[in-house]
């Protein structure tokens, strides 16, 4: 335990710590291993400081900072809660992991430009810890604006048309969204209800009693799809584009970052800004469910149908993704729990895949999971892990995803929605059969010629490895002590 | 002293500006200083006075030889006049500095009769923010106005024919403004402002048809000066035509003045009752600044010269600040005012920026960005910044000018409006973008020098950098963090300043 004091700074110092590195890491260019040190000094401040919170924050508190008082009703205010903390813990721990694979996988492929990246690295770090501590939704839409922003050049980082063009549509779909839909809707709010801070729990809301429900379904609409973040279809078209990123940006930032933030303010809107009891009363959340039940069943089939391994994992993305808003919607507290801790499981293995698809590629350049037959036998401690965390994906007993699907199953029975359990067995199938193959052709596959014949292709580098076997076994260990992480989730609904 | 700081915000410039006539033997650097210096003085009586309105909270009234109104003449400085004020002060100051080279380029043998111009508009602008009568106010607008010409005209190439338009325009939009004044007089007996306000809100004159022709006539001739779509056609080319530091002075002030005596007129000289209740024009005037707002931008989208989109820009911006103002609620209003000051900011630093990289590349067309991020990186930034305002990104002030303008139309249910202005901010994101992304990553053709993943360059690659120099650097990256200032002050601005203002009856 530290005193009260510390608590109020240390939020501030996680939200500043990769904040401060910009300046440090862009100044010594010159030296990558300077560089790369301020980006791990950062990381390891920003988990330190996360970390140390969690004592405080399971005991029962919230800690509020105002940093600035912006417009006369409404503050820039820090908020940590135990929702927040989950989402914090994992993008900040995970920070330290795709560090180290990102300063190994940029050597290794010697990229151009690499000062300019671990800068908009850091700033999206910074933009995510601040949508996790926001305490408004004013100070969520900043930080949302900020992720957008700094991780554009991440996702044009090639600057050739097809880097471009990708980007420019991550940039349309997510401004589109949030200027279009969140900004009005976040206004018409604040005038309904003159402010814009969360709710104390996830019952009441902050909507006022009165307000008509045309209104309310609007505003419940324009959130869902506005924060185009959470890849709900149609807003998940930016996604596949911008896979064109390098590997450590599609996996931190693609997988754990950007789209977790859109998932995150879906659900903290969806929660502590409507309500559950609103919800309840319109229907809105059935009604949601069954939107993200078709992302989740058509996403799937489209990855069945891709042979690009990044492309598969995007659509599986998008797929898994919609279980966490689902598992909100469906508004039981089992449900609910099921959502929110799918926002760890899912982190940590589809990290690890993404983490192995970028080793495929440093190590034998290769892109599609046609090409990769008997590619398990030269690299088997990546392969490992990619079978470890497709089972998370598919929600097999004992690693993360089956916590997940087991809460979700139960959730689904307790609200009655019997569509919704078929829809999650459906998934399942799917996901055993776009992931399955994959590792199966690798281990048992006969190896093509330009694998056999290649000594040249091993195991990536350690830097490399070490995140990808760390991130699989913590996986597995989710599995295996799920209470690590649910005690944080078990108290968002009570 | 302190008694008589209103009565220096205008002096000062003005014999600034007598004396700049005679002190041409002197070389153009005493000229600069003289300038410089009057400016500063200028904008520190501005922020003295604004101190003092702030703290006793009353609106500062000084009467010129202390002739009492309503036959002398009166200066009033409220909370809204004192914003204006700093806001033209702080905008003339950087874009004065700003003028070293560029206007020495533009007129290397007259630059003492430029800068006595530059110091007669500023003063012009002063004196209508703080003018406590119509007739004053109308002599301050004809003395900018002319100021305005001589310095557009100044310009290379075709500005001659683009600045007489802009004379016939606004010499139109004056004399509209004159026989309007002519019409209250008439019917009133008074110029000044508080006294007219008294009389105006008389039973009998609120039906007044001759009244209500004054009104019209004065805010059709408000409207054409502040270029309000369908009026605006005479500023693109008059503004983008013009030399570097004109256009720097001349964009962010003309027309965000011009806004501001609409807003006088509407709410000081008129009643908010008299202009919703009895001209009720409001959803009419709400149509046309959401043409404006929407218009605007797409004729923006289409520029290939940054200078003009920029003035398409503002054509743009001049609808927020109209719309706002006629929303009829203390949002809309809010947000009127605050985007005065915002939008004089933003367009500060675009047109600074965008004349910085003008100066160093010669080059006026979209081309000119091309890897700017890499050659001029300060300039660079402070294009994003006013590019991210102007979009409405947090926390640069345009978000929370749109926010309020945004809340102001909700509440009023303007859903046009409402629409208007996300679609600006839509279309406001394409166009920059479109510009940033060629700032940042060159242009796409000459692929072998932007790909090339094995070539590194963290910043000192092959392109060489070349800031422009000091006297533009300084003054633009002031402006780029005013923005941002204004942005994470906008509590302060609107709880000491906007506030104080609100019409009364909303």
């Amino acid at each position: 335990m530290f005193p009260v004091s510390f608590y109020q700074i240390a939020p501030v110092i996680a939200l500043c710590a990769s904040l401060l590195a910009v300046p440090l890491i862009a100044v010594s260019g010159r030296h990558p291993n300077l560089r790369e040190f301020w980006t791990f000094a950062a990381a390891a401040l920003k988990f330190a400081m996360v970390l140390s919170l969690t004592g405080w924050i399971l005991a029962g508190n919230v800690i509020t900072v105002d940093l600035i008082n912006v417009l006369p009703d409404i503050s820039i205010q820090l908020r940590v809660d135990s929702f927040g903390m989950v989402f914090a813990l994992v993008s900040s721990f995970l920070w330290i992991a795709a560090a180290l694979y990102t300063v190994g996988y940029m050597r290794g492929l010697a990229e151009h430009a690499q000062t300019r990246f671990f800068v908009c690295f850091a700033l999206s770090l910074c933009a995510t810890i601040g949508v996790a501590f926001s305490g408004n939704l004013l100070t969520m839409y900043l930080f949302y604006e900020m992720l957008s922003l700094s991780t554009y050049p991440l996702v044009a980082h090639h600057q050739d048309r097809e880097g471009r063009g990708g980007a420019r549509k991550y940039l349309t779909f997510l401004l589109g969204g949030s200027v279009g839909m969140v900004l009005p809707a976040m206004i018409i709010l604040f005038s309904l209800s003159g402010n814009l801070d969360f709710a104390d729990n996830i019952y009441g809301g902050i909507i006022p009693q009165g307000t008509g429900n045309l209104l309310v379904t609007i505003l419940f609409v324009a959130f869902l799809f506005g924060f185009a973040k959470n890849g709900i279809m149609p807003m998940h078209a930016w996604l596949p584009g911008a896979m064109v990123a390098p590997t450590p940006v599609s996996a931190l930032l693609h997988a754990v970052a950007v789209v977790k933030v859109g998932v995150f303010c879906t659900a903290r809107v969806m929660l502590y800004i409507f309500g559950i009891d609103v919800m309840d009363e319109l229907n809105l959340g059935v009604a949601a469910a069954y939107i993200v039940s078709f992302t989740i069943v058509t996403a799937s089939i489209i990855a069945l149908t891709k042979d690009n391994l990044k492309a598969r994992l995007a659509y599986s993305t998008i797929s898994q993704l919609s279980y966490i808003i689902l598992g909100v919607a469906l508004l039981t507290p089992s449900a609910v729990q099921g959502g929110l801790i799918h926002i760890v499981n899912h982190a940590f293995a589809k990290i690890t895949l993404f983490f192995c698809a970028g080793a495929i590629y440093v190590a034998s350049r290769k892109k599609n999971i046609s090409e990769m037959s008997g590619l398990g036998r030269v690299m088997p401690f990546t392969f490992g892990a990619f079978a470890l965390a497709s089972l998370s994906m598919i929600g097999a007993p004992p690693v993360g995803g089956f916590i997940t699907k087991w809460y979700l199953l139960v959730g689904a029975l307790d609200a009655g929605q019997t569509a919704i359990i078929l829809v999650l067995l459906a998934s399942t199938m799917l996901n055993v059969a776009y992931f399955g193959p994959v590792t199966y052709k690798a281990f048992f596959g006969k190896p093509n010629d330009s694998i056999s014949e290649n000594p040249k292709i091993k195991e990536a580098p350690l830097i490399m490895l070490v995140p990808i076997v760390a991130a699989a076994i913590i996986s597995v260990l989710l599995g295996i002590f799920p209470h690590i992480m649910m005690q944080f989730v078990r108290m968002v609904t009570t | 002293m302190m008694d008589q700081t209103p009565v220096f915000i205008i002096a000062i410039p003005l014999f600034a500006s007598l004396l700049l006539t005679l002190i041409g033997p002197l070389g153009p650097r005493v000229a600069y200083g003289l300038l410089i210096g009057a400016l500063s003085l200028s904008l520190g009586a501005s922020l003295a006075t604004m101190v003092r309105v702030v703290q006793t909270g009353q609106a500062i009234h000084y009467y010129m030889g202390d002739w009492l109104p309503p036959m002398g003449i009166e200066l009033v400085i409220d909370h809204l006049s004192a914003a204006v004020l700093v806001m033209i002060g702080v905008c003339a100051l950087l874009s004065g500095i700003y003028s070293m080279h560029t206007a020495g380029q533009d007129n290397h043998d007259r630059l003492n009769n430029y800068y006595a111009l530059f110091s007669l508009l500023v003063t012009g602008l002063l004196g209508m923010a703080s003018a406590g009568d119509v007739f004053n106010l109308y002599v301050l607008l004809e003395i900018s106005a002319l100021a305005s010409y001589g310095l557009l005209a100044r310009g290379g190439g075709k500005a001659y024919f683009a600045t007489f338009k802009y004379l016939v325009m606004g010499t139109i939009g004056a004399c509209f403004y004159l026989l309007g004044v002519g019409y209250i007089y008439i019917m009133t007996g008074s110029l000044n402002m508080a006294d007219l306000a008294d009389i105006l809100s008389r039973e009998s004159l609120q039906e007044s048809v001759s009244i209500r022709i004054g009104f019209t006539l004065i805010i059709l001739g408000i409207w054409t000066k502040m270029a309000l779509f369908p009026l605006h056609a005479w500023l693109p080319n008059a503004y983008s035509r013009a030399g570097t530091a004109t256009a720097c002075l001349i964009a962010p002030l003309m027309t965000k003045v011009s806004v501001y005596i609409m807003l006088r007129m509407m709410f000081t000289v008129f009643s908010a009752d008299y202009i919703f209740n009895q001209i009720a024009w409001s959803s009419l005037v709400i149509y046309m600044a959401s043409a404006a707002v929407v218009l605007g931008m797409i004729t923006a989208f289409a520029q290939r010269d940054m200078r003009k989109m920029l003035t398409y820009i503002i054509v743009a911006e001049i609808g927020y600040m109209t719309g706002g103002a006629w929303l009829a609620n203390t949002a809309g209003y809010t947000g009127a005012v605050y985007h005065i000051l915002a939008d004089g900011l933003m367009t500060l630093s675009l047109f600074m920026a965008v004349g910085a990289i003008i100066y160093r590349t010669g080059d006026t067309s979209a081309n000119a960005m091309q890897g700017i991020f890499r050659r001029m990186p300060i300039t660079a930034a402070v294009f994003l910044i006013g590019a991210a305002s102007i979009v409405g990104i947090p926390p640069t002030c345009g978000f929370f000018s749109k926010w309020y303008l945004l809340q102001g139309a909700v509440q009023a249910g303007a859903w046009i409006f409402v629409a208007a202005l996300l679609i600006a901010g839509l279309m406001a994101a394409i166009i920059f973008f479109r510009l940033l992304e060629a700032a940042f990553f060159g242009n796409l053709d000459d692929e072998g020098l932007s790909v090339g993943h094995s070539a590194p360059h963290s910043g000192t690659g092959a392109v060489q950098m070349r800031e422009a120099p000091l006297t533009m650097l300084v003054p633009l990256a002031v402006a780029g963090a005013a923005l941002l200032g204004l942005g994470i002050y906008t509590n302060e601005v609107v709880t000491y300043l906007i506030r104080w203002s609100v019409p009364a009856g909303f």
